[in-house]
């Protein structure tokens, strides 16, 4: 309630200075809500929208999925968490940008190297959230399951996966917002379509109007998929235990 | 270490345990387990009986194959498939009870699964995960998990341990009745001299840390019909044969 609330104060505050502002640097909501209209019945707006979202579903999975196997070996496997947590901190300090740019030129600017930056930008936060999940597995659950000579398929599922979950979903959480921003930075550089690209056009016009119709529609389909997937993932999978794991944020 | 084996097929549980040494803290070796041979008949129940400390549940990780740092010889018996009490209950707080045999136990058939729980009385609490049971429910529920899997050899570490004595007796009594049901080899540790005598066969009695066997009984009325007065008899010279254990 209070924040719908907030919200709205939000609105008024924008359609305020937007009075005294020139419209041309700061447009009401209604102007742009209608360059939204303009866009939406060409058909423009959804298919730039649909193309990020496609792009951020890429290498969201990617990145989880890449992240988690490798994470969960490092933390099971002290040997291999000292021989590569070197490279994993140099990763994390990368700059985004170095990432993409190195990737458009080493690989061109192609679909591969657009969505393969974005996985290798949130890596590095897979793997330690999935690391430290590994580390905290219960020693005790993995004997109980070597006595009864429980099946590899049976203790991933089980056993693993359940403690695994909460830091997962606090994975998915910080990793999706990470992404989607990023995902606009590589569109902007070297992509012709996609929401990040109609931004950069927005910019070279320097059509306010338009960059908004562009950026809030994609603001407000990413923070419902945290608020009503992701979040609702998380308190699930944490609710045997009563609060959740320490969930980590990285650059 | 050198030479551990662990193996199943034998027709008996037959251990031979010529040291077992954990690192302590100040790096020297602890030594914990000396010279230590047992040997179990298929089908029968031992009790290892020891004081706190002297490496039961070290034994017991090492005949369930859990520990293999160790000098000796582990056989076990038959198909060698195990069930095993840990100290602490060890279900998956995530799965309620009657998840958690079947998990463990996927060979059972829902029949048996359901009868287990009905005689442990673990009936009503078949959908309740473990956080919402009893230390004394929870331990019923580890037992009634390894009965499930059928073991060649169930291994029991102390499973009545901080139970107020008259839920460690029933437990006892339904556990008794179980074993003679299923006829399965069974190794019981415990520090309760009485809970042995009324467990197992052959009761096995051990030295202080560095352990081994000093003295062995046998219970040789079947346990259902033993006596009040045969039991206080047993336990008397179980008592004098510990008090006889030169102290190191
Ligand atoms: N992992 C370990 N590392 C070092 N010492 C251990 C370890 N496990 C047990 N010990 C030591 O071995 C001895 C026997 O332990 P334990 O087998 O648990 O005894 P019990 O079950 O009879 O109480 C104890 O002195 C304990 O401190
Ligand atoms: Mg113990």
């Amino acid at each position: 309630m209070i924040r719908l609330a907030s919200l709205a104060l939000l609105l008024l505050l924008w359609q305020a200075v937007a009075l005294v502002a020139d419209p041309r640097y700061l447009p009401g909501p209604v102007l742009v809500f209608a360059a939204m209209l303009d866009e939406a019945k060409s058909g423009a707006l959804f298919t730039h929208l649909g193309i990020t979202l496609l792009r951020v579903a890429a290498a969201f999975l990617i990145a989880m999925s890449l992240g988690t196997a490798i994470g969960f070996v490092m933390g099971r496997r002290r040997l291999i968490d000292r021989l590569f947590d070197p490279w994993l901190v140099v990763l994390l300090n990368l700059p985004a940008l170095v990432v993409i740019v190195l990737a458009y030129i080493w690989a061109g600017l192609t679909e591969t190297a657009a969505v393969g930056a974005v996985a290798l930008n949130k890596l590095p936060n897979a793997v330690v959230v999935a690391r430290e999940g590994a580390r905290a597995l219960d020693a005790g659950l993995d004997e109980m399951a070597q006595v009864f000579a429980m099946s590899a398929r049976a203790r991933l599922r089980h056993i693993v996966l359940p403690q695994l979950a909460p830091y997962l979903a606090a994975a998915m959480r910080s990793g999706l917002s990470l992404v989607w921003k990023i995902v606009l930075v590589v569109e902007l550089l070297g992509r012709s379509n996609g929401v990040g690209f109609e931004i950069n056009l927005a910019f070279q016009l320097f059509d306010v109007h338009l960059l908004l119709a562009y950026a809030i529609p994609f603001v407000a389909l990413m923070l419902s998929v945290e608020t009503f997937l992701v979040q609702p993932f998380e308190r699930r999978v944490s609710r045997w235990r009563g609060g959740s794991p320490r969930g980590r944020d990285f650059p | 270490m050198n030479g551990a084996s662990h193996a199943g097929g034998a027709a008996r549980l037959e251990v031979a345990i010529s040291h077992k040494d954990f690192a302590a803290a100040d790096g020297r070796p602890r030594r914990v387990l000396e010279n230590f041979e047992l040997t179990l008949a298929a089908g029968a129940a031992g009790a290892v009986v020891g004081p706190s400390g002297c490496g039961k549940t070290t034994l017991l990780r090492i005949i369930a194959g859990l520990d293999r740092a160790f000098s000796g010889r582990v056989s076990l018996p038959e198909h060698g498939r195990l069930g095993m009490v840990f100290q602490e209950p060890r279900l998956l707080p995530w799965r309620n009870v009657e998840d958690n045999l079947r998990i463990a136990a996927p060979q059972a058939s829902e029949e048996e699964i359901a009868a287990l729980l009905l005689k442990l009385e673990l009936d009503e609490h078949r959908k309740h995960f473990p956080g919402e049971l009893s230390l004394g429910l929870a331990r019923r529920a580890a037992v009634a998990r390894a009965l499930a899997a059928k073991p060649a050899l169930l291994l029991l570490d102390e499973p009545f341990v901080s139970l107020d004595a008259p839920l460690a007796k029933e437990l006892r009594g339904e556990l008794a009745e179980l074993i003679e049901e299923q006829q399965m080899t069974t190794l019981i540790v415990t520090h309760d001299v009485r809970e042995a005598i009324e467990l197992a066969d052959e009761i096995f009695l051990l030295s202080a840390r560095p352990a081994r066997v000093c003295a062995s009984l046998s219970v040789r009325e079947p346990r259902q019909r033993l006596s009040k007065q045969a039991a206080d008899a047993l336990e008397a010279q179980a008592r004098a044969a510990l008090d006889a254990i030169p102290r190191r």
